[in-house]
């Protein structure tokens, strides 16, 4: 795989998301708001480089007979570091992002990059690849949280978007949208768009 | 191939270096973090008093909270004594999740006060106790009649998002606004969140449920009328001297 591909495979054709289905979890659960999704892609962004550039620059080095527990430990202690950061900067979105945060440690995403990727390359295409992956995520749970809050709650950031002279001529924010439920419509919709965009259909 | 000993070593070495650094992290930004703990518990009593706390900052809860906000102890018969609440030291019943709060082997109840223009117009109260996962711990406040609610909130619980964890939102915290906790009677019949949809008669002590989260509302109601029954000798108290 060439060097350009390894960063923007993962943002389309080989989304993390959409084509392989992982990270469903928190992607719909954090985005019912444009902000929460946005920190949740910033942390999610952050440990998988970190913990791919990791994990690869130390794969010599770990035992075969305890790599998981390895990658884990990597894993976790990321995860909790910017958990602790979080709860002393943004607490009120940390309070938000509740358990989510904690639940990075068991995203699939950042396992299997670390499995798969990390462990046989060298750190520098591994970092690329975290990258690559995590704004895979982002790109996805950013249109996610713009559909839902726009939708859900008639704003964007928290802004008010909708006219109330709309909703004085009988319109109502959907309510679905809020729930996990909308989530899920919306994201069928994002992987049905990008399947039939590159074409791609399950063997 | 990796020896045994190498393998130990190796797994040594990681976790001495992860638990240094969470340990530094965690030790560097306590101070932050415990600040953002009690602005956030200040803010939870302010809206709960019925305050707009959405749009304003730290300072400005800080500063709003020790304006407006007088903390008071009180004995378990219900007299006002002269103790901070700092003075008490808090101990967690694990099995109900309610706080009992002591000094010196004797037990007291916190109680705040929100006054405004040298008026008590409402009093705020903490609650804890058991959801269905966890132990959710909040404030509940009664305007100065003693048996009106002026809200409701929780600032501290680990229910399941999108179904308990809606014990939090404003649309569920609202509906508590305006019920009575007294019945015609004059018994403490507190407010309850019904399963689904609140109907029938009794409305006035009646709630929403939320679907998918029985059992969080069921807990809900049983450590509310516990919490509430404490502050009972206080609010005859109130009664006999107006």
């Amino acid at each position: 795989m060439s060097n350009k591909n390894i960063f923007s495979d993962p943002l389309i054709n080989n989304n993390p998301v959409t084509k392989q289905i992982l990270g469903i979890c928190s992607a719909l659960a954090v985005t019912v708001k444009l902000e929460t999704a946005l920190v949740m892609s910033i942390s999610l962004t952050l440990v998988l480089a970190c913990s791919n550039f990791l994990i690869s620059l130390l794969r010599t080095m770990i035992p075969s007979k305890v790599r998981i527990i390895i990658q884990l430990t990597i894993i976790a202690s990321l995860v909790i570091l910017i958990d602790q950061v979080l709860k002393a900067y943004m607490y009120d979105i940390s309070k938000q992002l509740s358990v989510f945060v904690g639940l990075i440690i068991t995203n699939c995403i950042v396992m299997g990059r670390a499995e798969a990727f990390a462990m046989q390359n060298n750190p520098i295409d591994s970092f690329k690849d975290g990258v690559g992956n995590a704004f895979g995520y982002s790109i996805i749970l950013i249109l996610v949280s713009i559909f839902r809050e726009i939708l859900g709650s008639g704003s964007l950031m928290g802004i008010s978007l909708i006219p109330q002279s709309i909703y004085d001529m009988g319109y109502v924010n959907n309510g679905l949208m809020l729930l996990a439920p909308g989530a899920f419509i919306v994201l069928g919709l994002i992987a049905w768009v990008q399947r039939t965009v590159t074409g791609v259909t399950e063997d | 191939m990796h020896s045994d000993f190498q393998t130990y070593r190796f797994v040594m070495i990681v976790s001495i270096l992860a638990a240094f650094l969470l340990s530094l992290t965690a030790t560097s930004l306590k101070d932050k973090q415990d600040y953002n703990v009690e602005v956030d518990r200040k803010k939870n009593v302010l809206k709960c008093a019925g305050l707009d706390v959405m749009t304003i900052n730290s300072e400005q809860i800080i500063k709003n909270y020790s304006q407006f906000i007088n903390e008071k102890v009180i004995s378990k018969n219900g007299s006002y004594v002269d103790l901070k609440l700092t003075d008490l030291n808090q101990f967690e019943d694990k099995s109900t999740g309610q706080i009992l709060y002591k000094n010196n082997n004797k037990e007291y109840l916190p109680l705040y006060e929100y006054s405004k223009n040298n008026e008590i117009v409402a009093y705020i109260l903490p609650i804890s106790g058991k959801g269905l996962w966890s132990t959710l711990y909040g404030y509940f406040s009664l305007a100065n009649d003693m048996n009106t609610v002026k809200g409701i909130t929780f600032y501290k619980h680990g229910e399941t998002p999108g179904l308990g964890a809606e014990i939090e939102k404003k649309w569920f915290q609202d509906n508590f606004i305006n019920k009575t906790i007294f019945n015609e009677m004059g018994q403490m019949v507190s407010v309850s969140v019904e399963k689904g949809k609140a109907s029938g008669s009794g409305l006035e002590h009646k709630v929403d449920g939320i679907s998918g989260a029985t059992m969080t509302g069921a807990g809900l109601n049983k450590f509310l009328k516990s919490d509430l029954k404490r502050y009972i000798p206080f609010i005859k108290s109130l009664e006999i001297g107006a």
